[in-house]
C-alpha cells in the first residue's frame, strides 16, 4: 500500500494560483487599458515584452529570474534589507508566476477594452466623469467577460506551470513544492498511483474550469 | 443668454476646420451645412472632445479654450450636454440610471432641474425601470436628451439627433425636443444637414461649407438666402411668423396675419391669437406685376424683389427672394418668366401663394 496521499502540494498550488491571479488582475488591468487605449509609441515594445513569456521556454524565464532575484543578483540587497528571500521561497514563486502568466491576463483584458466604444467614454466625459471614473463606471462593466476570462486563465495557467517553478523554487515541501513538482517527484519515485490521483485531479479541475468559462462566455454573449 | 464665440483651426487627415464663429443666441442656434462641411467637428471642439491646433473659445464669461495659453478645459469640466446621432447609452444601466449618470456627478447647487421634470418633459415615465438595450431608436434618443438635460448644461450640443431615426421616431423625438427646449429654455447648438428641420427649431442659423461658417443670421433669413444651395432645392421654402386671427368653419379655413398681410390656410386646430410659423414652398409662389383680378389663388401678397439668381444646377429656373413687409419669401419661377417680367432688385410684384401650412 502506498503511504497516505499528501495534499499539501495541492493546497500550495491553489494558494499560489489565487495569489497570482489577484496580483495579475491588479497589475494587468492598467497595463491592458494603456495598451488598448493609449497612443504611445513605446506601446509596441511593451506589448512584445508582455508576450515574451508565451514564446520563451519556461526554463529560460526561470533561469533569468534566478539570476535576477538570486543571492548574487542585482536585487540581492532586498535579502538583507527586508529579510525577504526571493528564490527558493513562496514569494519567489509568486514573482515568477506573475511574469509567466502576465500575457494570459493582459490579452483577454486588452481585447475587451479595445471593444469599449469610444463614444461611450466620450459620453461619460461630457456627463462629468473624470478618466478614472469613466474607467470604472463605463469600461469595467462593459468588460466583465474579459475579467472573468483573465482571472480563470491566470489561475489555471499558474496551476499548470512547471519549468519556472522548478528553476526558481526548487522542491521544498510545504514552501515551493507545488502540484506539478509533486507529480514529477511521484513519477521519479515510481509512485504511479499517487501521480495518477494528482494528475487526474488536475485534468478534471482544468476541464471543469474551461467548461464554466465557456458557459459564462456563452451566456454573456446571449445576454448582449 | 450664453454667447459662444471664438475661432478654431483643426486638421484631421485631409479635412481642415478653420473658422471663426460668434453666436449670441438666445435659444437654439442651428449649425447647418452639407455632410463633410465640418459641423460635427466644430461641435466636438465646443464640447472639448477635439483639441484644435489653434484657436479660442469663450462661453458666456468663461474661456474654455485658448491654444496660445495652452488652456483647454476638459469635457468633464465644461457645462455641456452632448447628444449624438447614435445615442451612446450605457448598456449595463437602466433608463433611470442612465438619466442620472450626469446628474449624480453634479454638485447639488449646480442642479437646475430634477429627474421628475425631465422625465415628464420627455415622456419617459414608463421606461424608467427598463434596460436600454430593448428600447426603440426614438426612445433611446429621448433618454439621451434627458441625460444631457439632467446635467443642467450651460450649453446643450445636439449632433443630428434625429437623422438616424425612422420617420415615426423622428417626428416623436422632434416633438419632445421642441417641448423641452422651450420648457427648459436651454441655450443650444443644433447640428443638422437638414436646413428645413433646423429652421423649425432655431432662432439663429449658421451655414458651414468646407470647414468654414459662411453665412449666419436669423433662421428665416438664412433659409431664404439665394446664395445657399438650399434655395435651389425642390423643397426650398420660407417660414413666416404670424398670429391666428380667426377661423371660417363653413369654408374650413383659418386666417393668419403675417406682417401686413392676411393668409388663408386649411383650418387648423389652434386658438385665435396664438403665434405660429407658416411654411410656404418656393415652387408654390407665382409672381405678377399687377394686382391679379379674378384668380383662384386665395393668398395674394404685396412684395418687392430683394434679389434673384439663376438656379446653378437648373438653368431654366430662377430663384427670387421677395420682401413681404420685412419678412423674406422665396419664389421659384422660370428664367423665361423672369425675363418677360423684367424682374430686378426693387421691382414691386404680387406674389400668388398656392399653398400655406403651419410649420411643424
Amino acid at each position: 500500500m502506498t503511504p497516505a496521499l499528501d495534499l499539501t502540494p495541492l493546497a500550495l498550488s491553489l494558494r499560489l494560483a489565487a495569489v497570482t491571479a489577484v496580483i495579475l488582475l491588479i497589475l494587468g488591468t492598467p497595463l491592458a487599458w494603456w495598451l488598448a487605449q493609449g497612443r504611445s509609441r513605446v506601446r509596441f515594445v511593451v506589448e512584445a515584452l508582455v508576450v515574451l513569456p508565451v514564446v520563451l521556454p519556461p526554463t529560460v524565464l526561470g533561469f533569468y529570474l534566478l539570476q535576477l532575484l538570486g543571492a548574487n543578483g542585482p536585487l540581492a540587497w532586498l535579502w538583507s534589507q527586508a529579510d525577504v528571500r526571493l528564490v527558493f521561497s513562496f514569494t519567489g514563486l509568486v514573482i515568477g508566476s506573475v511574469i509567466f502568466s502576465l500575457p494570459f491576463v493582459v490579452y483577454p483584458l486588452k481585447s475587451v477594452f479595445e471593444k469599449v466604444p469610444r463614444a461611450q467614454l466620450e459620453a461619460a466625459a461630457t456627463l462629468g466623469a473624470r478618466p478614472l471614473d469613466r474607467f470604472f463606471s463605463v469600461a469595467v462593466p462593459a468588460s466583465l467577460s474579459g475579467f472573468i476570462a483573465a482571472a480563470v486563465l491566470a489561475f489555471a495557467h499558474t496551476l499548470g506551470e512547471f519549468g519556472v517553478v522548478l528553476m526558481l523554487g526548487g522542491n521544498i515541501p510545504g514552501e515551493t513544492q507545488v502540484l506539478s513538482i509533486a507529480i514529477y517527484n511521484h513519477v521519479e519515485q515510481l509512485q504511479y498511483s499517487a501521480a495518477h490521483v494528482l494528475s487526474a485531479g488536475l485534468v478534471a479541475f482544468s476541464f471543469v474550469v474551461l467548461v464554466v468559462l465557456h458557459f459564462t462566455h456563452d451566456r454573456r454573449k446571449a445576454a448582449a | 443668454m450664453t454667447r459662444l464665440s471664438g475661432h478654431f483651426t483643426l486638421r484631421r487627415g485631409g479635412f481642415v476646420l478653420d473658422t471663426a464663429f460668434d453666436s449670441a443666441g438666445p435659444g437654439v442656434t442651428a449649425l447647418c451645412g452639407s455632410s463633410g462641411a465640418g459641423k460635427t467637428s466644430l461641435l466636438r471642439c465646443l464640447a472639448g472632445l477635439e483639441t484644435p491646433e489653434a484657436g479660442t473659445l469663450r462661453v458666456g464669461g468663461d474661456v474654455w479654450f485658448d491654444a496660445a495659453r495652452g488652456l483647454s478645459v476638459p469635457p468633464q469640466d465644461r457645462s455641456i450636454g452632448y447628444v449624438t446621432q447614435e445615442p451612446s447609452l450605457f448598456a449595463h444601466l437602466t433608463v433611470e440610471d442612465n438619466l442620472l449618470y450626469g446628474f449624480r456627478r453634479l454638485a447639488a447647487p449646480a442642479r437646475k432641474t430634477t429627474l421628475d421634470d425631465v422625465v415628464d418633459g420627455l415622456g419617459l415615465k414608463a421606461l424608467l425601470p427598463r434596460r436600454v438595450t430593448n428600447l426603440s431608436g426614438g426612445e433611446r434618443q429621448r433618454v439621451s436628451i434627458g441625460r444631457a438635460l439632467l446635467r443642467s448644461p450651460q450649453v446643450l450640443l445636439l449632433d443630428e439627433p434625429v437623422s438616424a431615426l425612422d420617420v415615426a421616431g423622428r417626428a416623436d423625438v422632434l416633438r419632445y425636443l421642441r417641448q423641452v427646449l422651450e420648457r427648459f429654455a436651454v441655450r443650444s447648438v443644433y447640428v443638422s444637414h437638414d436646413l428645413r428641420e433646423a429652421a423649425r427649431l432655431a432662432n439663429e442659423m449658421l451655414w458651414m461649407e468646407r470647414g468654414k461658417v459662411v453665412a449666419q443670421g436669423i433662421a428665416r433669413d438664412v433659409l431664404t438666402d439665394v446664395r445657399l444651395p438650399f434655395a435651389e432645392l425642390d423643397e426650398a421654402e420660407s417660414l413666416l411668423d404670424g398670429v391666428i386671427e380667426g377661423h371660417d368653419a363653413e369654408m374650413g379655413l383659418t386666417r393668419i396675419r403675417c406682417a401686413n398681410t392676411m393668409l388663408w390656410l386649411t383650418q387648423v386646430d389652434a386658438p385665435v391669437g396664438s403665434s405660429h410659423r407658416v411654411q410656404i414652398a418656393a415652387r408654390d409662389v407665382s409672381l405678377a406685376l399687377s394686382a391679379p383680378g379674378a384668380v383662384s389663388v386665395l393668398n395674394v401678397l404685396e412684395a418687392r424683389v430683394s434679389n434673384l439668381v439663376v438656379a446653378p444646377r437648373q438653368p431654366a429656373q430662377m430663384i427670387v427672394r421677395l420682401d413681404v413687409a420685412g419678412q423674406p419669401l422665396l419664389a421659384r419661377i422660370t428664367r423665361k418668366s423672369a425675363l418677360a417680367l423684367q424682374l430686378q432688385p426693387g421691382t414691386p410684384v404680387w406674389a400668388l401663394v398656392k399653398s400655406v401650412a403651419l410649420a411643424e
